[in-house]
């Protein structure tokens, strides 16, 4: 296997508007591991993963993934995104809403049934999608991410609304899939969701507040829960500090 | 740009239309259901055999462009659009897969207009039928692609019932459907020998009447087929990638 992070960040900076929404953000996530991008709303964790996707317009500095500049075109079906609305089609079935992004993910036929079964979706294959509860087409545009396998996950809030159940199980799956050696890049605003990463990178207002493992961030703030830390750490104590 | 992608998102369309079947009844039927009632409305005058055979371009124009330019910001909108762009999609494949789909509900969108309008209404048809089925798909092919193109300056579904006004209200005052083309102010005149539909509505004008011959139907309906080709590159050139 080559010798480069999955995504590398390099003073990366996005403007909207006349904001700027990330302000110089350098940040790797190696390869085979699951990092969580944590943070409160508005602290530019979409902005970066959809720089990291190559789809969000405004950026400067450097972003490379999978050893290629963002957004190149070799990269394009080798990552999969789940944004945080369900980007799916409502006045179709799940099962043809997979056939459908099957063919321009590039993927192989088999993979649509995986991709259902990973999802726990099978029962519902034939369902419309506008029929299903927000959560089922959560997991329906989670199936559509995880077509072909792709190297790097991209995960914009994957759990968000979800019972504690299907969270879990949610978290199971995505162990799962980091141990086949992708790589997963997943954003939240749960904090007790952080001590299931293999790393966290804790964003506010654009830059990077810390960018530890979930062991170290409850030492160093001597904290028992990772919100506990997040608060610490928010509430002003500089990370240096705490 | 790959045929298979191409004809994967015409299917995709075609099932989402499948699954609303009420939508399917109105493109299918609301366009006869305007031809019959101008039909009724100029039962005793002879207006009907002169603007008749316009409406067969005019009304599936405006209905394939609402319906396309809808269809697409749904798909802006909902995050399909870029989900499909991260993936290996060509804008083109996605443009022209609508247009596919479309034009197939368009071609048996003109035959039940043209069967009604000659059947019931008596519309008197001196040219090839088969030449004034195609003309009338060109006209809903031509909607389908402006639609397409309108909906990248749209943001909301409120815009876009504004463009119908904006993009097709002048080209049916201009297009010769209200006064003869050779009876307007030159000025006027002018404009509208640069908007397709007034092409369109020339061409059904030529094949209903017989007058013209086939060279100068086929030379009007390769001015509306360019119409629709620009303006399918150009709502391709509008599918960006990086967005705000």
């Amino acid at each position: 296997m080559e010798n480069y992070p999955a995504v590398r960040l390099h003073d990366l900076r996005v403007r909207r508007g006349r904001r700027e929404v990330l302000r110089g953000l350098t940040l790797e996530v190696p390869r085979g591991s699951l990092v969580g991008l944590l943070g409160p709303s508005g602290a530019g964790k979409t902005s970066l993963m959809r720089s990291v996707l190559g789809i969000q317009a405004g950026v400067s500095g450097e972003a490379s993934v999978l050893g290629r500049p963002a957004g190149s075109p070799e990269l394009r079906g080798r990552i999969g995104y789940l944004a945080q609305t369900p980007s799916v089609y409502d006045d179709l079935t799940v099962r043809q809403n997979l056939a459908y992004f099957r063919v321009m993910a590039g993927a192989d036929r088999e993979h649509v049934g995986e991709a259902l079964e990973r999802t726990g979706l099978d029962d519902l294959a034939d369902r419309l999608v506008g029929t299903l509860s927000g959560g089922q087409r959560g997991r329906v545009s989670l199936a559509v991410a995880l077509l072909g396998r792709p190297e790097l996950l991209v995960l914009d809030e994957p759990t968000v609304g979800l019972d504690p159940v299907l969270r879990a199980e949610l978290w199971t799956l995505f162990h799962r899939v980091r141990d086949e050696g992708t790589t997963l890049l997943v954003s939240s605003h749960v904090m007790d969701e952080a001590v299931r990463c293999d790393r966290l990178v804790l964003l506010r207002d654009g830059e990077v507040l810390a960018d530890t493992t979930p062991d170290e961030l409850l030492a160093r703030t001597r904290t028992r829960t990772a919100e506990d830390a997040f608060l610490a750490i928010v509430a002003g104590r500089t990370w240096e500090s705490a | 740009m790959s045929g298979r992608r191409t004809l994967a998102t015409a299917g995709r369309v075609l099932a989402q239309i499948a699954h609303d079947p009420r939508t399917v009844v109105l493109l299918l039927v609301v366009p006869s259901l305007l031809i019959g009632l101008m039909a009724w409305l100029l039962d005793d005058t002879p207006v009907f055999a002169r603007v008749g055979p316009a409406m067969l371009a005019l009304f599936p124009f405006i209905v394939m462009f609402l319906v396309t330019s809808i269809a697409t910001l749904r798909e802006r909108r909902s995050g399909t659009l870029e989900r499909l762009l991260t993936l290996r999609t060509a804008p083109l494949d996605l443009v022209v897969g609508y247009l596919l789909a479309f034009g197939a509900l368009a071609i048996v969108q003109a035959l039940v207009a043209v069967g009604y309008a000659v059947v019931v209404c008596g519309l008197d048809v001196h040219g090839s039928l088969a030449l004034l089925v195609v003309v009338a798909l060109a006209d809903a092919v031509l909607g389908t692609a402006l639609g397409l193109f309108a909906s990248a300056f749209a943001r909301t579904e409120f815009q876009v019932v504004q463009f119908l006004p904006v993009f097709v209200f002048p080209q049916v005052l201009l297009g010769g459907v209200l006064l003869p083309r050779d009876d307007m102010p030159a000025v006027l005149r002018t404009i509208s020998d640069w908007l397709p539909l007034s092409h369109a509505v020339d061409a059904l004008d030529a094949v209903a009447r017989d007058d013209h011959g086939i060279g100068y139907v086929l030379a009007e309906l390769l001015v509306v087929c360019a119409f629709s080709a620009a303006a399918v590159v150009l709502g391709a050139v509008t599918l960006r990638r990086r967005t705000a």
